[in-house]
Parts: C-alpha cells; structure tokens; sequence
C-alpha cells in the first residue's frame, strides 16, 4: 500500500508536467487522451517560492491540472510566456495579451517557520489589466494540496460563476490479483484528482461494489459479501471512525446504495425469492419501504437533487432502460429510449441531467452519455466499449467513470460537454466503480 | 468401479451434511481501516473489523467427481455449470437437462443443502449483471421446487460479474462466465 501510495505521489508529479503528452508513465499517470484548443485561454506563472531548500509542493502544476481537467479552460505553457511574476504589482499586462491570455494566475509560497508556510495567490483580467480575485491562506506542508485545490475552485468560480469542485473527494474500488491467486479488493478514497489515496476497508475474495458517499461526506454505503454464504449487502462505514455495519439483515441481498439529498434514507435494491426491485430504508429507522413491484430486474436508483424522484434501471420491456418514479412510489414512467440499452443513470445537480451508460447497438459496447430527460437526447461523451459507473462531480462540470486501458480497469475524467476527457491510468491491479462525494 | 464411486459419494455426503453446503471458493476475509483526512490513521485497524468464514477448501462441492473414470461421460451430474445466453436467464435445452438431473438427484437424498451461485458477464454494469445473476440462479431455483426439493434446502447467491471464470475480453470468455454453478 505505501508503495502504492508513494508511486501515486511519483506519478503525479510527472503528471504535473501533463503538458508534454508524449512524457513516459510510471505507476499512474494522467493521460491526456483529447482536448481541443477551445476553453477560455489562461496562464498560470510557477508559484514563486520564497524559503530554503526546494518547495514542498508544485502549486502551479496542481492548479493547473485541476483547471484543465474541468475543460473550461486552456492552459498555456509555461515555455510562452514572457515573464515570471509572482504578485500583480509585478505584472506587466502586455506580455499577457502578447500571448493572448484572457486570464493570468500569479502566486507565491513562503516558508514562514518549521512546517508552516503562507500561500498568497491573485487570479487577474489581462484584458481589463484588474485582479479579480486575490486570497491568502497559511498550511502546513501536508495541508498544501489541498490549499492549490482551494485555489482551483476560487478561479473556477470566477471565471465561470459556478462552484468549483477541486477541493472534494472520491471513492473507488481496487481489485488485484494475488500469487495465490486471491481476488484482493480495496475501497479506496482519495482527492478529487486521484492524490492521497487512503485504504479503508479491504477484503480477500469478498466482492466490493458501488460506493456511495452520505451528502455530508461523513460516511460510504456500498455493497459486499460478509462470507462465502451470504448474497450481497449494503454496509454503512464511517470514515473517520473506521467502524461498519450491515444496513439491514435482508429476506434475500440488497446492492445498489444510493443516498437521499437529505441523508436519512438510502434507496437500494433488494432481490428477495428471485424479483429484484427497489427499497427505500430509513437510515435511523431501519423502516423498510417498498418502491417498486414488478417482476422485471429493477435496480440502479438514484435521488433527484430535490429528493422529489428516483430514476433507476429496469429490464420490464425488456432491455434495460432508464425509469423515473416517485419517491411516494406509484407508476414508474419511461425516460430513455434511444439506444439498446441506458442503465447507471445519476442526476447532476441541477436535476436537468442525467449521466448513463449507454449502449447504442451494433456491436458499440458501453459508453458513458449525458441524456436530457426533457428533449430526450442523449449525448455521447466517451468513446469505450466497456465504460461504465459515472458520477458528477458535485457542480455538474465534470464527470468520472471507468474504462478499460487493455485488461486493466482505469478510471478517467470527462468534462461534461465531451470536450476534455483523461485517464487516471494506473499499473496496480483493476481500478472501478468511482464515486464523486457531494462535500468533503 | 461404479459402486466405489457411489461409496465415495455416500462418505462426501455425510461431509456436505456436516459442513452445509459450504462453498468450494476460498474463505474471504475483512479488514476495515479508518481514514482521517490527514491520513494518519490510514495504517490502523480498527474495532468492527470482521473474519470471513475460512472454509475447507476440500468441500463436497469439489470432490464429486462421479463417473469420471466410467463410460458414461454424458451424465448431467457430472456437470456443475450451466451456461447461459446473453442477458438471459432462460435455461438451454442442455441446461435445463443437467438442472433435472441434479434436481432429482437432491429430491433423492433429502436433507442436502445447496447453494446456486449466479453470474454473469462483464457487459452491462455491475448492479444489473448482479440482479441478472440474481434471476438466473432463481431459474434453476424454480426448477429444482418445481421438481420436488425443498425451498428450504436451496439458496441462491449472486456474485455478478465480479467472479470471472474467463479473464478474456470476447464471446468465447463472456459465454464462460454467464453461468450457474450447482454447489453442494
């Protein structure tokens, strides 16, 4: 695991220089695997460091990685640029719109005693020659990545005018094989960009699937095995206390965890004497409710943002497609119809969105699409054959899902409008089912 | 020949009725670890942390290996898997006979436990393969009640697609892996 850990730190850091796409992989790596010249242009002069010895963290390349990922913005290089300021008195505005930068992000790093250092950074309109935005934070050097992301998010929010969601954290899945031949699984969580990854559970030939974060970021239900005997159940874990309890003892499994906006209840699946449909438990409670009853496979619910619907998957008109029904219960209603076969679906924020995996026949396989429940379209974003598991980022900018590179699972990150996708690539076992938390 | 084998089967019954119907895959263990923000707590193990069950790997459901050695290489008993189509979880006409075949095999030895584990491919999302694997060891479920074995006797577990037989990418593995094991 420190190895792992350690190589994840390695990669990043060649990741950093993510600009020169032709760099060698290590362990894990971001790829850039498409990317138009399209996003508002915006240069980031290096973080001038002002202490001894090296710096403890590139914050450059960490905000600059972040900005790109969105897709919203097109990071020029470093190699361009005319002049290095580090504070707007330093600015010379010109050199900026010489290179035809609408935006320029300028900072510093001081080291201000043993482990403690002042990050100052201002996020300037080359055009109007004004700062838009300047901040100031104190951290001590593990606390730093997380300030670059801090930092992501304030320039996302101001030249976009939505939140950002750098500064969050995600959930997934390992699954690697032993000598002996065990199937290992490890529920990891880690920063939004794949950094500081924490193991917290890990089992040996018990499957772990499908994390899912409370709306407070405090605890993950997903589903696993208790031992060789039992179907699947949903577990509840809370991450900083380590400790984790079976949901409920059901007649048959239950998979498929998936949170109200409120935090009380979990929708979930629960196959019981061969029907699969979907269940509604009060987290406290433990009241169990039943949502749908059909004998088709109903599964996969997801809340709408005003906890108002559950949208989820069911096979009952024979390939699977995506429902929506009530959180009263009652008649489920039809939303997908193109393509073979929709399931996955997850709101995004605004509830105006879902993102699916789809299917569009003729031998395609599974690709990871956003579809309008309004128009019924459905757009395409990624280009797999076996993508699956996406989840929103909690500002709707982005999504994560996974894909395979070869054998391998990976996990990737598309922007939500298809511009800008990458691989999380790594060399240690299968990675899958990602979940994006909604705070940190 | 024949009557060796039936000892043998005999002696593993008394290990199945004694042991339950435990499954021939490897025990499966838990360890739960907290992870603080700062990550410091992210080598230690915590209270709640659950031991899988370590089963015996020599089960029952392993060892039976009637007829091996005998002429009759069709018989149905011999075979533990049944195969499925794609997204189905209807029986093939060979299926359904391996099905009967053990059917009436347990509703002539009362008393037997086993367990039906479904799968499935890795085509279609995790959730939905597990429901799929979930209705196809149902199938062979209905089948076996219909023909006289007890409800009570028989319980079904789906593991997905999370337990591959084949790690291949193409039709000749995926059709590997759409199956129903037959354990007991």
């Amino acid at each position: 695991m420190k190895g792992f850990q350690k190589a994840l730190a390695l990669l990043f850091v060649v990741a950093m220089v993510f600009i020169h796409p032709g760099s060698a992989a290590a362990a894990l790596t971001i790829e850039i695997t498409q990317g138009e010249r399209s996003g508002i242009p915006v240069a980031a002069a290096p973080f001038r460091w002002q202490g001894t010895g090296d710096p403890p963290e590139n914050l450059r390349a960490i905000v600059a990685a972040d900005l790109h990922r969105s897709g919203r913005f097109d990071l020029l290089s470093p190699a361009d640029y005319l002049s290095s300021p580090s504070e707007v008195s330093e600015v010379r505005y010109k050199d900026w719109r010489l290179i035809k930068a609408e935006a320029l992000v300028v900072g510093r790093i001081t080291e201000k005693g043993p482990d403690q250092f002042e990050v100052s950074f201002q996020l300037l309109d080359v055009y109007r020659e004004r700062v838009k935005v300047g901040l100031r934070y104190t951290a001590n050097a593990a606390q730093l990545r997380q300030v670059a992301h801090q930092i992501s998010d304030r320039i996302f929010y101001e030249m976009t005018g939505i939140k950002g969601a750098f500064d969050t954290r995600i959930a997934y899945v390992t699954m690697q094989l032993s000598d002996g031949g065990d199937r290992v699984y490890q529920l990891m969580i880690a920063d939004s960009d794949g950094h500081n990854s924490q193991q917290i559970l890990k089992t040996t030939n018990l499957p772990v699937l499908s994390p899912a974060w409370s709306p407070n970021g405090q605890r993950l239900a997903y589903v696993s095995f208790s031992d060789n005997q039992s179907g699947a159940n949903v577990w509840l874990q809370d991450i900083s206390a380590g400790t984790r309890r079976p949901v409920a003892r059901f007649d048959g499994s239950a998979s498929a965890p998936a949170w109200s906006p409120d935090g009380k209840s979990l929708a979930l699946t629960v196959s019981s004497r061969g029907n699969t449909d979907i269940y509604v438990l009060g987290v406290e409670s433990g009241e169990l409710r039943r949502l749908t009853k059909h004998p088709a496979i109903d599964t996969e619910p997801a809340w709408s943002p005003d906890g108002r619907y559950l949208v989820f998957t069911s096979d009952r008109n024979g390939r699977p497609h995506i429902y929506r029904v009530s959180r009263n219960g009652g008649k489920a209603e039809r939303l997908t119809r193109e393509g073979k076969e929709n399931a996955g679906a997850s709101y995004d924020p605004t509830g105006k969105r879902l993102v699916l995996v789809t299917n569009r026949g003729q031998g395609a396989g599974y690709q990871i699409g956003v579809f309008y429940p309004e128009s019924g379209r459905t757009d395409v974003l990624t280009d797999g054959t076996l993508d699956e598991s996406p989840t929103f980022s909690p500002n709707g900018a982005m999504i994560l899902y996974a894909t395979r590179m070869g054998r391998d699972g990976v996990l990737a990150v598309v922007s939500a409008d298809g511009r800008v996708r990458q691989v999380l690539k790594s060399t240690e076992g299968d990675v899958r089912e990602p979940a994006w938390a909604a705070s940190r | 020949m024949q009557r060796f084998w039936t000892i043998l089967l005999v002696l593993f019954l008394g290990v199945t009725l004694a042991g339950c119907a435990a499954s021939k895959k490897k025990g499966g263990t838990v360890e739960v670890e907290d992870a603080t923000i700062d990550g410091s707590g992210a080598d230690v193990t915590t209270g709640a942390s659950a031991s899988g069950v370590d089963s015996d790997d020599a089960t029952a459901g392993e060892i039976i290996i009637i007829d091996q050695n005998d002429s009759d290489v069709d018989d149905p008993l011999g075979q533990r898997v049944v195969y499925f189509d794609f997204d189905s979880s209807n029986l093939t006409p060979e299926a359904q006979r391996v099905v009967e075949a053990h059917a009436q095999y347990l509703t002539s030895n009362p008393g037997m436990a086993v367990v039906l584990e479904g799968h499935a491919d890795e085509r279609g999302t995790r959730e939905y393969n597990l429901a799929l694997g979930e209705r196809r060891s149902n199938a062979v479920s209905q089948i076996f009640q219909a023909m006289g074995v007890a409800p009570d006797a028989i319980r079904t577990i789906s593991y997905g697609e999370e337990r591959p037989i084949s790690m291949g990418q193409d039709e000749s593995a995926w059709s590997l892996n759409r199956r129903v094991e037959i354990l007991y």
